[in-house]
């Protein structure tokens, strides 16, 4: 086996995988859905269905807001029973479509074919008609990264296994039960960008997945598996193609000015279903985990399904433990949730549901400029010093020193002894300096 | 609407909303510093069996000094919580009794743990904000105001006792005092030349001491807490392995006293004899490693050892003092914003496009 790879910088935080060893469950059709436009990066889906309109699971009911979009698909058959604004996980309202299921509705069936027979346009239109989007939680629209300038060829493809956020187990079990379809799926993206080589990153602690690919892929001489180095985030896209490939993406460039396409192995099983069987993309997996949850696992659900509903499906939460706090993705990049009743979205990898032992929150002190924050950096980032720039509204000069190769991983915040609230104070920052950026273009133009 | 979801109430008083990451290390600035206290405890057992139980009261009165000076600051001059309980004050006013005579009047040592505080520290803003050693700019302080007291050095074992008066013969000089006043008496570098004695063996008789007196720190006086090299490289090992120290700053700062003495000094001996002897390892270990005083990067720490290495022997060697870490420490401490302007960390993704794709 290969020598496991790194970065630098980074840590090491708890792994919290209890789930990794709970079989994926599918759980029942929900009786409500709630269909977010804004599901991916890039310019929200427009609603095509009005109140009472009957609705067939697989239906488009928002189509693409334009290149850089995704169509949102009715992922249960059904009427539409409301179309305006709902609570988005990300805290903020924005319009959403509600379907309420008919009971008497049958699943549509699909008919598989083989689609490495198909040309490069017709899997990427599949692709793009499928709805797909990142779903490692980044959710940026598929097709689009499928289709890069022809000055920019790119040999080669990583599926990202990585699965570096503490908690979350629902990569590691789909590679387990469903590495065919992962290798299918890399395969189909490899043809779609006409990429020599195919790479499977995943991380040392997982060593049951990168065995079972390791076999599978002896077949294949163009795929391998690389084993990485547990670390966080080793996961992140720049360091996941810093470690297989030694490449580094220069500041403000995307993997393919360096050649590479980095897609998440869960997308990559989504991407063989939207191209084999034409099948959009419905559902994902999602782990539940936390203190509060009675049955933690890992579950194969339909997106739209309300948190409130997907524990209830469950099994519930713990009579005797009181919920602190929801947390929707993983415990370093995950959104805490003000309210149950929102939905679980095309990049929703899991769902903690946190007492208040887990949900400790340190109090704030003073820094000490102990630069413990610099050195967990995986961006070479001066944390400290952004946040003090951040503090006084010097927009330009926290943009000099990087404020948007920030990638949000909170490698600083865990690590700072001051409990200083960095990555809250970088998001505000990036806000700003894009801002402060837009304008002066404008006054130049 | 929601009759699947009736059983899942959230808390009364609402879910916890906060910002990513939902999960810290568990470090804390209090368990930084009650580590960095644990660290000094060995080298304050050795202050201890050489100088009795006045080592235990003058450290005993500095860190009462720092700590009530905090409490008065925080309390009714800032209004601010009193937070003495995170160690911080406990630390400065152990490491200030650790840099004097253990002969220091009581009352002495609780003023200076108390200006460690107000003037090293309160000033500025408290915690985090001060730009130079709290513990040196009181020693330094002292030295000025009280000069006799700060340089009267009793032999190890000698007055034990806090209540004995001080005679002349229980007092000694420390060997950093003898070679910088050998070195100034023209006719003994005369005669030392002439029988071949070295510098070194020239104290190390005076003082009837070896280099493993020096290393384990028994049998010669100095600062209460900085004779005994074994017990402070013991603390520093501690904060080493437990992450709240890297090893740039001490390793810098004594290779370029240890370099620097062989270049100048002639011999592995003389070397040998400044990286063992005075405040260097302790200042080393632990002042020039706080972090609220010291450059942030590993890069910065490695020219901030060698500044305080460099302008010690400087003050060894050609300086009107027989001892230089303190005033080397403060005079680095203010060059610390400068240097961390300069030791910026290579940001990741900054390569031309040409080159990375190679």
């Amino acid at each position: 086996m290969l020598e496991p790879k790194s970065f630098a910088g980074g840590l090491h935080p708890p792994e919290m995988k209890l789930t990794s060893d709970k079989a994926i469950q599918n759980l029942p059709l929900p009786d409500r859905v709630v269909l977010h436009v804004s599901q991916h990066i890039g310019a929200p889906a427009k609603p095509t269905h009005k109140i009472t309109d009957k609705v067939n699971c697989g239906d488009v009911v928002a189509e693409a807001g334009g290149y850089v979009s995704a169509p949102i698909h009715a992922t249960i058959s059904g009427s539409v029973i409301a179309v305006g604004n709902f609570m988005h996980p990300f805290g903020i309202p924005s319009p959403a479509i509600v379907i309420e299921r008919d009971q008497a509705a049958v699943e549509p069936s699909y008919t598989s074919e083989n689609g490495l027979e198909l040309s490069a346009a017709e899997i990427k239109k599949r692709v793009q008609d499928s709805g797909m989007v990142g779903l490692g939680g980044a959710t940026f629209p598929t097709h689009v990264k499928l289709a890069p300038p022809e000055t920019k060829p790119i040999d080669t493809v990583i599926l990202n296994g990585v699965e570096c956020e503490p908690a979350l187990t629902s990569d590691h079990r789909l590679m387990l039960e469903e590495t065919d379809k992962v290798i299918n799926g890399l395969q189909l993206i490899m043809k779609a960008l006409n990429a020599k080589h195919g790479i499977i990153g995943i991380e040392n602690n997982k060593p049951d997945a990168i065995k079972a690919f390791d076999e599978k892929l002896k077949n294949f001489q163009n795929l391998s598996v690389q084993p990485l180095t547990v670390k966080y985030p080793q996961g992140g896209e720049k360091q996941l193609i810093y470690a297989c490939l030694g490449r580094e993406i220069p500041s403000g460039s995307l993997p393919m000015d360096v050649g590479v396409v980095v897609q998440n192995v869960a997308s990559a099983a989504a991407i063989a279903d939207a191209v084999n069987l034409r099948r959009p993309l419905l559902e994902r997996i999602v782990t539940l985990a936390g203190n509060c949850a009675a049955n933690p696992g890992n579950y194969r659900v339909r997106i739209g399904t309300t948190v409130a509903d997907f524990i209830h499906m469950t099994g519930g939460l713990k009579k005797d433990v009181p919920l602190k706090k929801v947390i929707m993705g993983g415990p370093m990049m995950g959104f805490a949730l003000f309210d149950l009743n929102i939905p679980i979205i095309k990049g929703t990898s899991g769902i903690l549901c946190w007492d208040s032992e887990e949900a400790v929150h340190p109090h704030e002190t003073s820094c000490l400029r102990c630069g413990s924050c610099i050195r967990a950096c995986p961006m070479g980032l001066m944390p400290q010093k952004m946040k003090q720039l951040i503090d006084h509204r010097k927009w330009d000069k926290v943009d000099e020193i990087g404020m948007l190769d920030c990638i949000e991983c909170g490698c600083c915040a865990y690590a700072c002894p001051s409990a200083l609230p960095l990555v809250q104070s970088f998001k505000l920052g990036k806000k700003n300096v894009m801002a402060e950026r837009k304008k002066a273009t404008a006054n130049k133009g | 609407m929601n009759t699947t979801t009736a059983a899942l109430t959230p808390p009364a008083h609402g879910l916890l909303v906060t910002s990513s990451p939902h999960i810290y290390s568990g470090l804390t600035a209090a368990r930084v510093m009650w580590d960095v206290n644990i660290a000094l405890v060995p080298a304050l057992a050795m202050a201890i069996y050489n100088f009795g139980a006045r080592a235990a009261i003058v450290v005993f009165a500095s860190v009462l000094g720092a700590v009530l000076a905090e409490f008065l600051i925080q309390k009714f001059l800032m209004n601010k919580p009193v937070c003495i309980s995170d160690g911080s004050a406990v630390v400065t006013g152990i490491l200030l009794a650790f840099c004097v005579p253990a002969a220091l009047p009581t009352w002495v040592a609780f003023v200076g743990g108390f200006i460690a505080i107000a003037l090293g520290k309160q000033v500025y803003g408290g915690l985090g904000q001060n730009i130079f050693n709290p513990a040196h700019v009181a020693r330094a302080l002292l030295l000025g105001s009280w000069p006799v007291y700060m340089t009267t050095w009793i032999k190890p074992g000698a007055a034990m006792s806090p209540g004995t008066a001080i005679t002349d013969a229980m007092t000694c000089a420390t060997p950093l005092g003898i070679i910088k006043t050998a070195g100034r008496d023209v006719e003994l570098m005369k005669q030392l030349s002439e029988s071949g004695t070295s510098l070194v063996t020239y104290v190390f008789n005076q003082l009837q001491i070896g280099f493993s007196d020096l290393f384990w720190g028994i049998n010669f006086s100095g600062s209460l807490g900085e004779t005994s090299k074994a017990a402070l490289l013991l603390g520093g090992l501690y904060l080493l392995i437990r992450g709240h120290i890297t090893w740039h700053g001490p390793v810098a700062m004594c290779a370029t006293v240890f370099a620097g003495a062989f270049i100048f000094g002639g011999s592995l001996e003389y070397a040998a004899f400044h990286l063992l002897t005075g405040g260097l390892i302790i200042g080393a270990l632990f002042m020039i490693t706080d972090m609220v005083t010291s450059p942030m990067t590993g890069c910065g720490q490695l020219i901030f050892g060698f500044g305080c290495g460099a302008l010690t022997l400087l003050i060894r060697m050609k300086g009107g003092y027989p001892e230089g870490v303190c005033y080397s420490i403060l005079i680095m401490n203010s060059l610390v914003p400068l240097i961390d302007k300069f030791t910026v960390p290579r940001k990741f993704g900054l390569v031309k496009a040409k080159e990375a794709k190679a």
